[in-house]
């Protein structure tokens, strides 16, 4: 079995679905991978796999501006690497992006290569001038991404939660 | 072969699909020729036009959609080529104009100058239709050939290094973004 939350991937494809999102881009990562292989049963849903996370960007641009509702599914490392794409694209243009980005490296990470971006991500996030949260239990989950979903297109700008180890890793895991 | 003559041979397949350009020279050669609602010109972000392109061509699957990339561009995400196969639009047409330099910035050699076959580098990721064209007539047809076979094309095409006096134009970003979306949208 695999520590990685059912339920609370459940809650949160639950809670994309409400919120109208019919598109995903995803890179995988360990705790996304049940909420990929969501999207990837789901016949409603398209996903697109990517190479690299910065090229979500592009697609859910284009996604948006063809009026289809989607999401980023992402490690917060792939979230740094998307940087320049968040900014000169979806900022620039003024492009609700909604991400959701799996918070390693923050408290309980053991794994020593997540704790930098870590540790960046926040004060990153908070230098873009990005709207965010931080989700870090089952209950929260509904309301949040619906919450986010309401300002990234009222405001026409990218907002960003972050899944937190409390909400995506069961407890007494490694 | 120059790249706004390029443009101006297929402008009349461009009218009415929907056209995604890199920013610079390419952005402001096609305004010239005639800008219209359904032309987005991505004036920033290098490499993420041809992601773009495939955004709205899963979200318009009805709708034909025409991406023109450039060689320094498409370099900075040759990854998207990947993906742009393994989802196989049939309805996107993705034209890369090689002109073997960032024209706009000093006019430096790419790798396409020393050999870099970004044809090649798209078969090998997998899209089904490719071509390398040099001339005006090769590039209208294999615009025209690509738009018939509808299925998920890359047309890389040889041109000079050379581009417009002025890469900014009176069309604002903004204005650009809600026209598109909205035409996108109706």
């Amino acid at each position: 079995m695999s520590p990685v939350s059912t339920t609370s991937s459940r809650a949160i494809y639950e809670a994309l679905k409400t919120s109208g999102v019919r598109l995903m881009s995803a890179l995988p990562e360990t705790w996304l991978v049940h909420l990929i292989r969501m999207a990837e049963e789901d016949p409603e849903m398209t996903l697109v796999r990517l190479a690299k996370e910065e090229e979500g960007v592009g697609i859910s641009a284009g996604a948006h501006l063809a009026g289809v509702k989607s999401a980023m599914l992402m490690q917060n490392h792939g979230f740094l690497a998307s940087v320049n794409g968040i900014v000169s694209c979806a900022q620039l243009y003024h492009i609700p992006l909604l991400m959701l980005i799996s918070y390693r490296g923050d408290f309980g990470e053991r794994d020593p290569w997540q704790t930098e971006g870590g540790g960046v991500t926040e004060d990153v996030l908070r230098a873009l001038r990005i709207p965010f949260s931080l989700i870090d239990r089952p209950d929260q989950v509904a309301s949040r991404i619906n919450h986010a979903q309401t300002l990234a297109l009222s405001a026409n700008k990218p907002v960003a939660l972050l899944l937190c180890r409390d909400l995506m890793w069961e407890e007494g895991q490694r | 072969m120059k790249r706004l003559d390029a443009l101006r041979a297929v402008y009349g397949r461009l009218e009415d699909r929907i056209v995604v350009t890199i920013m610079g020279a390419v952005a402001a050669e096609l305004q010239s020729l005639g800008h219209r609602p359904n032309f987005f010109y991505l004036q920033h972000a290098m490499g993420l036009a041809s992601s773009m392109g495939l955004g709205i061509a899963l979200s318009k699957p009805d709708r034909q959609v025409i991406v023109l990339d450039g060689d320094g561009s498409i370099l900075m995400n040759l990854g998207g080529l990947t993906t742009l196969a393994r989802y196989r639009p049939r309805n996107l047409v993705h034209v890369i104009f090689d002109n073997e330099s960032l024209l706009s910035v000093g006019g430096f050699p790419t790798a396409t100058a020393t050999g870099t076959d970004l044809a090649g580098i798209a078969a090998a990721a997998g899209v089904p239709r490719t071509a390398t064209v040099s001339t005006l007539e090769a590039f209208t047809t294999a615009v025209d050939e690509a738009l018939a076979a509808a299925d998920l094309t890359t047309i890389v095409a040889k041109v000079e290094a050379v581009g417009p006096a002025a890469y900014v134009t009176d069309l604002s970003l903004l204005e650009n973004r809600f026209q598109f979306s909205r035409s996108l949208r109706s």
